[in-house]
C-alpha cells in the first residue's frame, strides 16, 4: 500500500474507478492516486490475462494501461487525474470503438 | 504555437531546460516538448509542485533543479508540457501530440534532451503488481508525497537505489530491507578509479548517505539470485548469495533498480548511430563533444546521450544549446567556444569519479539477462527461455530476427523494457560481444497515437497515389 | 573447410525457408546462407495475406500459380504445424476489397472481368458486392464504403509464425542454417555441382537456389541468370491489439489473430530507402478510419517500411540456369501466399532437376526480352 507522507492542502478530487466513487488528489496521476487507493494491478494483459500494474511511472513500460473516460489503454501514469473521471480496469485487449 | 522553429528541445529535465536557456540567450526561437506536467523531467520530477516542501526529505541535490527551472522560466522559450512526441527525423520534422491532437512542427536545429530509463531487472516476478521499479517509487515520493509501506524489499545496484533509500529514511518510511545485487568482483575493477573518485564532492556526500541508510535498514550484501513470487501480487522475495541457502522474505512491495540507461527510442528511430558502451553495459547515440549526433541539426544533451548524472546533463544542454544556436548563425564558432569553455571546465570536474561508479555498480550478467521463467519482454510476454532456445535453435543472429520469430519489442513499449535483455541474451547464445549483435531497429511512431491522428496529417498528392492505386 | 550439401539455399527469408523446408522434407542435405540481422526481409514486413482476387493481370499463368498456393497452404500449415508445433494461424475465409467511390466501385468491377476475361484465365468465383450486403460481414463499416469485390479463395495468416515455423521445421529436418553469411562469389564446377565462397568460408553443393530477393540481381549473373528486379517500397501500420472485430481480411487492412489491426500499403518507388512516410501512413490511416470509423481510436503501435522485390511486370520469376543446369532463380513479392507452392511444389520440381513448363514455364525472365525489330 502506498501511503500520502503529507497530509498537505492539496484539494480532493472525486472520482469513479470501476463506477465505485473514490477520492484522489489534486497533483495526482491517474497511476498515483490508483496506488494511494492500494489498487496496485490495475490491468489484465492482452496476451496472458496476467494481473499487471505500472512499474516505471514515467510513461516506458506501458504496464499502468487504463480505460479512462471511455477510451482504452491509456497511461495512467502520464494522465493528470480530474475531478469525475472515470478509470476502468483495462480488461485485455482494447475494444474498437472504447 | 507556430509550426517552425530555429530549436526545438525535447524533454525538461536538466539538459532540455539548460539547453532552451542558453538558445534564447543567443536569439533562438526556442520550442521546448516535454511529456510531463511540468518542468523537471525525472530526475527533478515536480521541482516546481512537490508537496514535500521540507527539503530535507528530497536532498539538497535535488532542490538544485529548482533553479535550473527558474532559469528556464525566465528564458521565455515556448514550453509545452503534456507533450508526447512520436517522431522525429533527418529533415528535423518533430512530429507530437497534446491531448490527442497530432502536429508536426520543423526544426532548424533539434536537441533531444530525452534522458535515460531504469534498465530493465528482469527477474521472475518483475511483472507482479507490488513490484515497481525504485525509479518509480521516487517518482511517486517527488511528485505526489506517496510512499510504499508494509514490508518493501528494495532490491538491485546503483547510486539512485542508495537515493532513494536516503530519501525513503529521511521520509520516515524506510524499506524494510535492501538486498545489494553489487557484483562483489566489480571492487577490483573499480578500485583503480577510486582515488580520483575521493577527490570528488560526489565521494563524501555518497559515503555519508549510505552512513544514513546502514544505520536505518538492514542490508543484504552479495545477492547473486533474485525472484519474486506471489499468485496474482508479490507475496515473497527468494534470494541467494553465491552457494548459500535461498532465502524467502514475505513482502508487500518489491522496489528493483539496477541503474539507468540512455533512451534510445527517439534518436534510433530518427537515424542517428549508436555505439555499445562497454562500461556501462548499454547502446548510447554517437555524439560529439557538443552532443551534435551523426545526423547534422540533430543533437542530443544530458544522460540520453551516455550516463553521467544531472550535473552534467545540465551542462552538456547548455552547450547543445549554444552549438545549435551557432549552427543557425546566431552566434559565432569563436563566440560559441569562449561561452562553451567555463561549461566545459565545469564538465570536466562534474565528470571525475564516473569511472568510478561505472566500474562498481555494472550489474552482474546474470541480471542483464532474463532468468528462464521471467518475462524478458513484458508487453508480448516472452520469456528469458524463449529467447534462449530460439537464439540456439534458429540461429538468431540478432534482435530484429528474434523480434520476427517471438515478437519481442513489438509491443506498446517498443523494445525499452526488453531491448537490452535480447540483445544480450543472443550474444550469450552467439558467444558474441553485444557489439556485433546490434539493437531492435526502431521507427516512428516512438509512443503510440491514434489512426486519427496519423489520419489528420497532410500528404501529397504522389503520397495519395502511393495507395489509391485502384 | 568447404561443408558440402545437396542443396545450398541463398536467401532465409520466407521464400528461402520454404524451400529449404521443401528440400530438407524430400530427404536433401540442405543450407540455407543468409545475410545478417539487419537484411532487407521481406518477410519481416508484409501483409500477411494469401491473396488470390485481382492477381495475373497481364500473366494468366501467375493467377494459375496463386491458386495452386492458396490451395496448397491447408496441407503446407498443417505439416508446419506437425513438425513445428507452431501454428501459422491460417484462415481462408473470402476476402474483400473495400470500395470508398462509386468511381472505385466502377473501376474494380471493370478491371475484374477484363483480368478473367484473359485468354487461357482460369476464372474462379467472385463478386461484386452493395454496401448493403457487405454490412452484413462487417457492420462497421462506414459511410463511405459504397461496396466491395470479394472473392472465397482469399485468407491471411500469421506471417511471422509461418516464418518462424518454417525455419523451425527446416532445422528439425536437420538442415543447417548460416546467418551473417553473405554470398560472395559462385561459380559452377566442372564435374557439376557448384562452389560458393561467402565472408565465412566455402560451402559445396549439388544444386543451387537463389532466393535472394533483391540480393539476386547481384548473385544471378555469377552463374548465368539475369535477375531484373528492384525494391518497391510498402509501408504499414499496425495497432495495439484488440478484441476480434474483423471476421474477414480487406486487401488494406486486416485483424491478426493476436488482436492488432494492420494497414497497408503503399507502393513506391524509393530504391533502398526504407524510412517512413508520414505522408503515405497518413492516407493509408485515413482510409482504414473511413472503412471502419472505429479503427481511428485505436493507437497505432508500429509501422513499418519494407521493401517488395519487383520485377519490370511485377510477375515471379523462375528459372534454371541454362549456362549451370541445377542453379535455380526464383524471385516473387508475394512470398507468404506463394509459400505453399514453393515448398510443396516448387521444391520437388528443383529436386527432379527441371520447372515444370506448363506451371512455371512463364516465369522466365525470356519474356523480357523484346525482339530488337519489334
Amino acid at each position: 500500500m502506498f501511503r500520502r507522507l503529507h497530509e498537505v492542502a492539496r484539494p480532493v478530487l472525486r472520482f469513479r474507478l470501476d463506477g465505485e466513487p473514490v477520492e484522489g488528489r489534486e497533483g495526482d496521476s491517474v497511476a498515483a492516486a490508483l496506488l494511494a487507493l492500494g489498487r496496485d494491478a490495475c490491468r489484465e494483459t492482452a496476451v496472458s490475462g496476467a494481473a499487471r500494474g505500472g512499474y516505471c511511472m514515467m510513461g516506458v513500460c506501458f504496464d499502468c494501461l487504463v480505460v479512462i473516460d471511455g477510451t482504452g489503454n491509456r497511461q495512467a501514469c502520464l494522465v493528470p487525474l480530474r475531478e469525475g473521471m472515470s478509470v476502468e480496469t483495462q480488461h485485455g485487449r482494447r475494444e474498437p470503438g472504447r | 504555437m507556430s509550426d517552425e522553429y530555429d530549436i526545438v528541445i525535447i524533454g525538461a529535465g536538466p539538459a532540455g531546460m539548460s539547453a532552451a536557456t542558453a538558445a534564447v540567450a543567443q536569439g533562438a526561437s526556442v520550442l521546448l516538448l516535454d511529456e510531463g506536467a511540468g518542468p523537471g523531467g525525472q530526475i527533478y520530477r515536480a521541482v516546481t509542485t512537490t508537496p514535500l516542501t521540507d527539503r530535507a526529505v528530497l536532498g539538497p541535490d535535488y532542490w538544485k533543479g529548482a533553479a535550473i527551472a527558474t532559469a528556464f522560466a525566465a528564458a521565455g522559450a515556448t514550453y509545452q508540457p503534456g507533450a508526447t512526441v512520436w517522431h522525429l527525423d533527418a529533415e528535423r520534422r518533430v512530429g507530437f501530440s497534446v491531448d490527442g491532437q497530432a502536429r508536426l512542427v520543423q526544426a532548424g536545429q533539434v536537441v533531444m534532451a530525452t534522458g535515460a530509463q531504469e534498465r530493465p531487472f528482469p527477474v521472475a516476478g518483475w511483472t507482479l503488481p507490488g513490484v515497481l521499479s525504485a525509479g518509480a517509487a521516487q517518482t511517486l515520493l517527488k511528485a505526489q508525497g506517496l510512499a510504499a509501506t508494509g514490508r518493501v524489499v528494495l532490491a538491485g545496484c546503483g547510486p539512485l537505489l542508495w537515493l532513494f533509500a536516503a530519501q525513503s529514511v529521511a521520509a520516515g518510511l524506510p524499506p524494510s530491507l535492501i538486498l545489494d545485487t553489487t557484483p562483489r568482483s566489480n571492487w577490483g575493477r573499480a578500485l583503480p578509479h577510486l582515488p580520483s573518485f575521493l577527490a570528488t564532492p560526489y565521494a563524501r556526500k555518497g559515503l555519508a548517505l549510505m552512513a544514513r541508510v546502514r544505520r536505518a535498514v538492514p542490508i543484504v550484501s552479495g545477492v547473486t539470485e533474485l525472484a519474486i513470487e506471489g499468485e496474482v501480487h508479490a507475496e515473497r522475495v527468494v534470494y541467494r548469495r553465491g552457494i548459500r541457502a535461498p532465502v524467502t522474505v514475505p513482502v508487500d512491495h518489491v522496489l528493483l533498480h539496477q541503474g539507468v540507461t540512455p533512451n534510445l527510442n527517439l534518436p534510433a528511430a530518427a537515424g542517428c548511430a549508436l555505439d555499445w558502451n562497454e562500461a556501462q553495459a548499454c547502446f548510447q547515440p554517437r555524439t560529439d563533444e557538443w552532443g551534435a549526433t551523426s545526423l547534422p541539426g540533430l543533437f542530443l544533451a544530458g544522460d540520453g546521450a551516455g550516463i553521467a548524472g544531472a550535473e552534467t546533463a545540465a551542462s552538456r544542454g547548455a552547450l547543445a544549446g549554444l552549438a545549435a544556436a551557432a549552427a543557425l548563425g546566431r552566434l559565432s564558432e569563436t563566440a560559441r567556444d569562449r561561452l562553451a569553455a567555463p561549461m566545459r571546465a565545469r564538465l570536466t570536474r562534474q565528470m571525475r569519479g564516473r569511472a568510478f561508479l561505472d566500474a562498481l555498480y555494472r550489474p552482474a550478467t546474470a541480471f542483464r539477462r532474463a532468468a528462464e521463467e521471467a518475462l524478458a519482454c513484458r508487453c508480448e510476454e516472452v520469456t528469458g527461455r524463449m529467447l534462449r532456445e530460439t537464439a540456439e535453435r534458429l540461429q538468431v543472429s540478432g534482435p530484429n530476427q528474434m523480434k520476427t520469430f517471438l515478437r519481442c519489442g513489438m509491443g506498446p513499449c517498443q523494445g525499452r523494457l526488453c531491448g537490452l535483455t535480447v540483445t544480450e541474451a543472443i550474444a550469450q547464445a552467439r558467444g558474441v560481444s553485444p557489439v556485433e549483435v546490434g539493437y531492435y531497429r526502431l521507427r516512428s511512431p516512438v509512443k503510440p497515437l491514434t489512426v486519427a491522428e496519423f489520419a489528420s496529417l497532410p500528404n501529397t498528392e504522389e503520397e495519395r497515389l502511393a495507395v489509391e492505386r485502384g | 573447410m568447404t561443408r558440402e550439401y545437396d542443396v545450398a539455399v541463398l536467401g532465409g527469408g520466407l521464400m528461402g525457408a520454404a524451400i529449404g523446408y521443401g528440400m530438407a522434407r524430400l530427404g536433401r542435405r540442405t543450407t540455407i546462407l543468409d545475410e545478417g540481422d539487419l537484411a532487407f526481409r521481406a518477410s519481416r514486413g508484409n501483409f500477411s495475406l494469401v491473396w488470390v482476387q485481382s492477381k495475373g493481370m497481364g500473366m494468366p499463368a501467375y493467377s494459375a500459380w496463386t491458386r495452386r498456393s492458396a490451395a496448397a497452404w491447408p496441407e503446407f500449415a498443417a505439416a508446419l504445424k506437425q513438425e513445428s508445433a507452431v501454428d501459422c494461424a491460417l484462415d481462408q475465409p473470402g476476402g474483400f476489397t473495400l470500395l470508398l467511390s462509386e468511381a472505385e466501385m466502377e473501376r474494380r468491377a471493370a478491371f475484374l472481368a477484363r483480368l478473367h476475361a484473359q485468354p487461357g484465365f482460369e476464372t474462379y468465383p467472385y463478386e461484386m458486392w452493395d454496401r448493403a450486403r457487405v454490412r452484413q460481414v462487417f457492420p462497421g463499416i462506414g459511410p463511405d464504403v459504397v461496396g466491395a469485390s470479394y472473392c472465397p479463395l482469399d485468407g491471411h495468416l500469421n506471417a511471422l509464425r509461418a516464418f518462424r515455423a518454417s525455419h523451425l521445421a527446416f532445422a528439425i529436418r536437420g538442415g543447417d542454417y548460416f546467418p551473417d553469411h553473405p554470398v560472395e562469389t559462385m561459380e559452377a564446377l566442372p564435374g557439376g555441382g557448384f562452389r560458393i565462397a561467402t565472408s565465412k568460408g566455402a560451402f559445396t553443393a549439388a544444386k543451387v537456389v537463389l532466393a535472394a530477393g533483391t540480393g539476386n540481381a547481384r548473385l544471378g549473373p555469377m552463374l548465368g541468370l539475369a535477375a531484373p528486379v528492384r525494391p518497391q517500397r510498402g509501408q504499414a501500420l499496425v495497432t495495439e491489439k484488440a478484441s476480434p472485430f474483423l471476421t474477414h481480411p480487406v486487401v488494406t487492412l486486416r485483424q491478426t489473430d493476436e488482436g492488432g489491426i494492420m494497414m497497408g500499403d503503399s507502393q513506391e518507388e524509393a530504391g533502398f530507402d526504407t524510412s517512413l512516410g508520414l505522408g503515405v501512413l497518413a492516407v493509408m490511416a485515413r482510409r482504414a478510419a473511413r472503412m471502419f470509423p472505429e479503427i481511428g481510436r485505436l493507437n497505432v503501435v508500429r509501422t513499418w517500411s519494407a521493401l517488395r522485390v519487383m520485377t519490370k511486370d511485377g510477375f515471379p520469376i523462375y528459372q534454371q540456369s541454362e549456362a549451370a543446369p541445377g542453379a535455380f532463380l526464383c524471385n516473387c513479392h508475394s512470398g507468404v501466399t506463394l509459400a505453399a507452392a514453393h515448398a510443396l511444389l516448387l521444391a520437388p520440381m528443383i529436386d527432379a532437376g527441371a520447372l515444370d513448363e506448363a506451371l512455371l514455364g512463364a516465369f522466365t525472365t525470356r519474356r523480357f526480352d523484346v525482339p530488337a525489330a519489334a
